[in-house]
């Protein structure tokens, strides 16, 4: 997820009120007056407040929070089925919210596609109907439109289904044909609201499986929305949260999960399966201490794990490529031995992680061991840090520090 | 007690300053629907009783049994309706009431036409306008609860005894389904599925012709099996004023006290009431 990807859509200080005196609900949202307060004085709601991100090109950007957040009306925003009360929305290089109604019926057509939580499909209308339909209001070709709606439902695994009526498919199959006629206009932008909220939870994990498969081959950018904090995790590259129609934070879905920008964020991340977002990046302690091969003998061995006590220490090289670990039993020995090299006494036979590895990963290779894993990079081999069997238990089992050390220590006299 | 208002008074002096204004137009009314009720019913008295029962037979066989028409099927439920066609009108064509019954149902056909030509294009308004449905909603409201014979007032005063003012009269009364229904219908369209089509890039039009009226059709159907029933019943208050058919054996039978005559014709408007109700349900179902 490199970010010198291009921005597709940049939102700027988008504002949506509901109510008649907008202007002046505006003014005093401008001012600083709570969301309350503007209720009270005008019986405006306020829907977006001031929302602003940048989508970039390619990405899956989820926004996520409760009902009631906002979230639904802000993707309507950008289609503009709800209309902003103030700020941009700036489509590639143009401003959607300026756009005359001409244009922005262009802009739905070709080059924005949403994909609906009630499906919103046509009931008088076969299957192939349906995927075509976007193309039909555009004006195409019945041949034409025919061949591309094929081509969609394909690609959404319905072939087959073509001549069957919407009534006659089940929920996640009419969501298939939802986002199969959004696929079908071939548009660059996908919107998403609630898109699997509606279906059972196997079937729901099924389509974010699809949708993810789908994005691999087609590489939308494809704005999401959802209540739920797994689906955001599992399917957005950033994750966008709302509250009272604020976002709260945007970020990657561990930035979220580590540094939640508000009490509420954290209450969110509070109840999600962590063991497979966490990072051992995350995790390890950096700028370790480390012994370095050809400088540290054992004298300056002993003396450094002295001085942080431990019995144990990562040993790299001059380019600070990770070897393997030295224990201070070890090293004592050699010392008596007149030895001058820890060279002899490294144990290469560790297990070592890359940093995007997470915690489910990890927790199968500290079995047996008794020290922490060292983390490098992986296409040098360069020393990282080390994350510790505590700090991982403490990640799969959320156990507080003290009950997994008195864990360790009753697996340890066993 | 003296009347503080005489609002009866302005109604007539409104009624007579467009009787008068517009001469023109009335008499242009006129003559269309004259001319196209007396045209319909030379054509269908033209053409052989028995022919015109078989095709409506066939056509309510085929409305009840669709496709399946020549499967056991499609046998099985369009049989008994087709079955009282045939009987129903053969009773009537027995009586002696053929051309009387052709005369009705010519002028229920043409009231109920223009009724929808002006009731569906009113109802699309009134769903897709909240004041153009605060205006009309009591406007259909007193047409319904006005008596009948209120409108029969009017309609010879523009347009003297005959058919037409049976026609303007029963288009008045039969009118308000068409409004109420098709308004309902669009009204109830899925609001999920409209948002789809605006988010598609839909135009107002393309929402309405591809999405609205097509959902809407079961229910606009239904208002029109209602337009063309209120049609059938407001034959015999048409007759009042001229119009001709079943209606006018009745009102000759109320006048001269003849039950066997008021029987026979009031019988063979039922016998009309349920071929038509019959037909048009089975093709509001489908």
């Amino acid at each position: 997820m490199s970010d010198n990807r291009k921005t597709k859509i940049k939102v700027e200080d988008l504002t949506l009120i509901f109510g008649k005196r907008k202007q002046e609900a505006l003014k005093m949202l401008e001012q600083g007056v709570s969301k309350e307060e503007i209720l009270k004085k005008t019986k405006c709601t306020v829907g977006v407040n001031r929302a602003s991100f940048e989508i970039k090109e390619g990405e899956v950007f989820v926004i996520m929070g409760l009902s009631g957040s906002g979230k639904s009306t802000l993707i309507r925003c950008l289609n503009r089925l709800n209309e902003p009360t103030a700020g941009k929305v700036i489509f590639d290089d143009h401003d959607i919210t300026r756009e005359t109604n001409k244009e922005l019926l262009e802009t739905r057509r070709t080059e924005m596609s949403m994909v609906f939580q009630k499906f919103g499909l046509l009931p008088h209308r076969t299957i192939l109907e349906n995927a075509g339909f976007g193309l039909e209001l555009r004006g195409e070709e019945k041949a034409a439109r025919d061949e591309r709606a094929k081509t969609a439902l394909e690609t959404v695994g319905l072939k087959g289904y073509e001549a069957q009526y919407p009534a006659e498919l089940s929920g996640g199959m009419q969501q298939r044909v939802g986002l199969a006629r959004a696929l079908a206009n071939d548009p660059e932008v996908l919107l998403m609201d609630e898109a699997f909220s509606a279906l059972d939870p196997l079937i729901k994990s099924d389509m974010q499986d699809e949708l993810l498969e789908i994005q691999d081959k087609l590489h939308k950018t494809i704005v999401f929305i959802t209540h739920d904090l797994d689906e955001a995790i599992k399917i957005g590259d950033r994750i966008a949260i709302m509250k009272d129609g604020v976002v709260e934070q945007i970020g990657t879905a561990e930035d979220i999960l580590t540094n939640p920008a508000s009490e509420y964020v954290e209450a969110f991340v509070e109840k999600v399966d962590r063991k497979t977002i966490i990072t051992a990046e995350t995790l390890m302690f950096k700028k370790h201490t480390a012994l370095e091969v050809h400088k540290d003998g054992p004298k300056g061995a002993v003396r450094k794990m002295r001085s942080i006590a431990v019995d144990q220490l990562p040993v790299v090289d001059e380019h600070k490529k990770f070897l393997g670990h030295v224990w201070l039993q070890d090293v004592l020995e050699l010392e008596k031995e007149q030895g001058k090299s820890l060279e002899k006494v490294i144990n290469t036979n560790v297990p070592s992680v890359y940093k995007h590895y997470t915690v489910e990963e990890m927790l199968p290779l500290i079995t047996g061991i008794r020290h922490p894993l060292a983390v490098i990079e992986e296409e040098t081999g360069k020393f990282l840090g080390l994350v510790t069997q505590t700090s991982l238990i403490i990640e799969a089992t959320r156990f507080e520090k003290k009950e997994v050390i008195k864990l360790k220590e009753q697996a340890n006299e066993l | 007690m003296d009347k503080l208002i005489d609002l009866g008074k302005y109604i007539e002096q409104g009624i007579n300053v467009l009787e008068e204004s517009l001469s023109g137009l009335w008499g242009a009314i006129d003559d269309v629907i004259s001319w196209t009720v007396e045209f319909l019913n030379d054509t269908f008295l033209a053409i052989p009783f028995i022919v015109i029962i078989a095709l409506v037979t066939f056509g309510a066989y085929y409305a009840n049994a669709g496709k399946k028409a020549f499967k056991k099927e499609g046998i099985k439920k369009g049989v008994s309706l087709a079955l009282f066609v045939v009987l129903g009108l053969l009773l009537i064509w027995a009586m002696g009431y053929w051309k009387e019954a052709i005369q009705t149902t010519t002028l229920v056909i043409v009231a109920t036409i223009i009724a929808l030509l002006f009731g569906i294009p009113l109802g699309i308004w009134a769903a897709r306008s909240n004041t153009a449905n605060a205006i009309i909603r009591p406007i259909l409201d007193l047409m319904q609860t006005m008596p009948a014979f209120v409108y029969l007032i009017p309609a010879i005063f523009f347009f003297s005894v005959g058919n037409t003012p049976g026609v303007i009269a029963t288009v008045i009364f039969s009118l308000p389904p068409a409004v109420r229904l098709t308004s309902l219908g669009i009204r109830n369209v899925p609001e999920d599925v409209i948002e789809a089509g605006h988010a598609f890039g839909a135009t107002d039009k393309q929402i309405l012709f591809k999405i609205q009226l097509p959902l809407a059709k079961t229910t606009i159907l239904a208002g029109i099996n209602q337009v063309i029933l209120l049609a059938l019943s407001m034959v015999v208050i048409a007759s009042m004023v001229g119009a001709k058919g079943l209606g006018a054996i009745v009102y000759q039978g109320i006048q001269q006290n003849d039950i066997a005559k008021g029987f026979e014709s009031g019988l063979g408007i039922v016998v009309l009431a349920i071929i038509l109700d019959r037909i048009t349900q089975a093709v509001a179902k489908k």
